[in-house]
This record gives structure tokens, sequence and C-alpha cells, in this order.
């Protein structure tokens, strides 16, 4: 295996309209096994994707939201979200799901995984990236 | 230089997978090598042999066939897609209990690993989709 | 690092040329396809957002998609390359990175 590569994931579809933000997610979960260096951008109409509340049973689809949250057992720690998305789509940092992860290095103390960002620095982000997965 | 392909949309549709096409064939001409075409999302009905476009269209599953014969390409349906959409093949067929298989020559089906296998064997990975 | 960004919407239906641009740093290239290059033509409510990036942004339009589309080049946003599928490979293999904003 070469080294370590620089993985961003860039989310930037609503869920449930289309299939692409669950599809995205289930390549995270897979991804997360190979060890690479992991991040996820959440931008535009994608901060839908983590927001709070999302309860599918009437559409009967599957609510896959609450995986996200498991996303911190597999190491995927770096979600990064566009602060201006949020300002565009009146939300807040309260309005999306309380993301986490355990740091064994720090006595598994709990982290926010969450960082909230600019567009200038998402953009860096993206650059500094050696893959860029979008769905 | 190594490049892979993502391929998220079907075949007439959207034109994702013919410009998938163009560029796969273009880098291929240009003496580059792909490392693996891998179809997702609604990407894995490109690879169906059942599909009959009328003579004077372009047959899109053909045309990756034909190229992946050509050139020695690995295309790739991902399994869990697949599943979904209902294309597979005997073993597939098979496991799920199903009378037929419709894979295309050229394609097979495998899991979603070999999406980031890709992206780490890889120099470069295209993606093409809606 | 270098990146290039794909475009493959129209900037008159939806956001993605606008977001491609705000996240393309100076240097980035961005080449539009499929209906992205109406992205690139003269005269539209979203020329200005192309003709002020000019100077950060190398932008690159599909020449056989534009050709598709009965969009004639003399309409086409002075600077702005016309390429085909082989200078497509090309410019991906120049840039470090590709980001698909689908």
């Amino acid at each position: 295996m070469p080294e370590t590569k620089k993985f961003l994931y860039v989310n930037r579809k609503a869920p449930y309209g289309t299939i692409y933000a669950q599809e995205a997610l289930e390549v995270v979960l897979i991804g997360a096994a190979f060890e690479q260096d992991v991040s996820l951008a959440f931008l535009d109409d994608g901060v839908y994707q983590i927001t709070k509340g999302q309860n599918t049973k009437e559409v009967s689809m599957k609510n896959f939201s609450l995986t996200y949250k498991a996303l911190g057992d597999y190491d995927v720690n770096k979600i990064y979200v566009e602060q201006e998305s949020l300002d565009a789509r009146g939300l807040t940092l309260d309005d999306l799901l309380p993301l986490a992860w355990e740091d064994e290095d720090d006595d598994w103390a709990k982290k926010d995984s969450i960082k909230v960002v600019s567009a200038a620095e998402m953009a860096k982000i993206m650059e500094q990236s050696d893959i860029v997965f979008s769905f | 230089m190594k490049f892979s392909v993502m391929i998220s949309e079907g075949p007439y549709t959207h034109q994702a997978s013919d410009t998938a096409y163009h560029f796969t064939k273009a880098a291929l001409e240009d003496g580059h090598e792909c490392f693996r075409i891998f179809f997702y999302h609604d990407g894995v009905n490109n690879g169906t042999r059942l599909a009959s476009p009328p003579q004077d269209d372009r047959n899109i599953v053909n045309r990756w066939s034909e190229l992946a014969k050509e050139y020695k390409l690995d295309l790739v349906l991902c399994i869990a897609a697949a599943q979904r959409r209902g294309i597979a093949d005997a073993d597939e067929a098979k496991r799920n209990g199903k009378n037929a298989d419709n894979i295309a020559p050229g394609f097979r089906i495998s899991g979603l690993g070999q999406l980031i296998e890709a992206g780490i064997q890889s120099d470069r990975l295209v993606t093409f989709g809606d | 690092m270098s990146q290039l960004h794909t475009v493959n919407k129209s900037p008159l239906e939806r956001n993605t040329l606008e977001s491609a641009i705000a996240h393309a740093i100076k240097g980035n290239a961005l080449l539009m396809i499929e209906d992205g290059v109406y992205g690139a033509m003269q005269g539209t409510h979203k020329s200005a957002i192309v003709s002020n990036a000019m100077s950060d942004i190398s932008f690159y339009v599909m020449g056989p998609d534009l050709k598709a589309r009965g969009i004639d080049e003399k309409r086409i946003i002075d600077g702005i390359k016309i390429v085909d599928y082989s200078d497509f490979v090309a410019l991906v293999a120049e840039h470090d990175v590709t980001q698909s904003w689908l």
C-alpha cells in the first residue's frame, strides 16, 4: 500500500430527494477501513444532510442521518461545515447533529468532530486534498 | 499517468457516461493508463447487456464493453448499488434467488472498497455525474 | 498544489458554477462541460461571475459540448479557452487534484 492519501468527501446535496447523500455515506463508511487521512466537507445543500430531527417514517425511507453519529467510531472526525452555506439557509451549529469522537490519546475525551469553516478555508481544504470524491 | 474514473449516472438520461467514455478513450489514446472505471449510484445501469437502443443511437453499454476489451479495462459495478437497481452477474443472481443475470461483457460486480482502492492507487480520480 | 474544477450545470439553473468559483484559489483552472458550457456564454445574467474571476482562474470550455448545443464560438466570453477531450485529459494530468462540482 502506498503512503496515506488525503481523501476529501464533498457533500453538496440535500438528503432524500436523491440518493447521492446516502450512497456517499456508504462510501465513507467502507473507506474508513482503508486508513487514509479522511475529511468530510458539507457545503451548499449538503449541510441539510446533517441537520437534527430527521424523521423518515412517513416517506418510508431509511433515516441515515443517524449513521453520521457513528463516524467518530470509525476515526472519521474531520468534518468541515461551511459557515456561508449555513448562513444562506438560516441554520446555525445548533441545528446540526452533535457529531463527536473519543480521543484515545487524551483519555478518551469526547471531542466535537464538526468544525465550521469559511468558504475561503474550505477552498484550501479542497485544494490540499489528494483525492476528492464528489457525489 | 494512472487515472481512475467514477461514473454516477446511468446511460441515456444524463450525459455523464458519454463524457466519461470520451474522456477515458482520449486518456488511453494519449498513452495514459486507466486503473479502474467504477460505476456507482445509477451508474451501474451502464452495465446491463439487456439494453437495446435504436439503431440510429449510440450503444453506450457496448461501447464500454468494446473499450474494455481493447484496453483490458477494469469496469466495476458497485455491488450494493447494483443490487438495489437489479443489475446482477450469475453469482449475484443465484445468491439473491433471481432467475436471470444481466451483466454486460467486460463488467464485473464488486464492493465499494474497489472505489477506495482506485483512489489510493491512481494518480487522478475523475468523477462524472449529475 | 493546483486544482482543476469541472462544472456540468447551467449557471442559470443551479449555483454550481458560482460555488465552484467561490472555492477556486488563485491559479486554479475551471472546465465547463455538458450543460456547464452555458456558463461560458457572453451576455447572460451570470456572465459577470466568470468575467470577474478571470484574473485569478483559468477558464476552459468543452468544444464538443458547445457544438452539440449550437453555441457559436463567437458568443464565448473572451479569455475562455475552447478544448477537446484530449485537452481535458491533459488538464487533469497537469493539476494535482480534480474536483467535479456535481
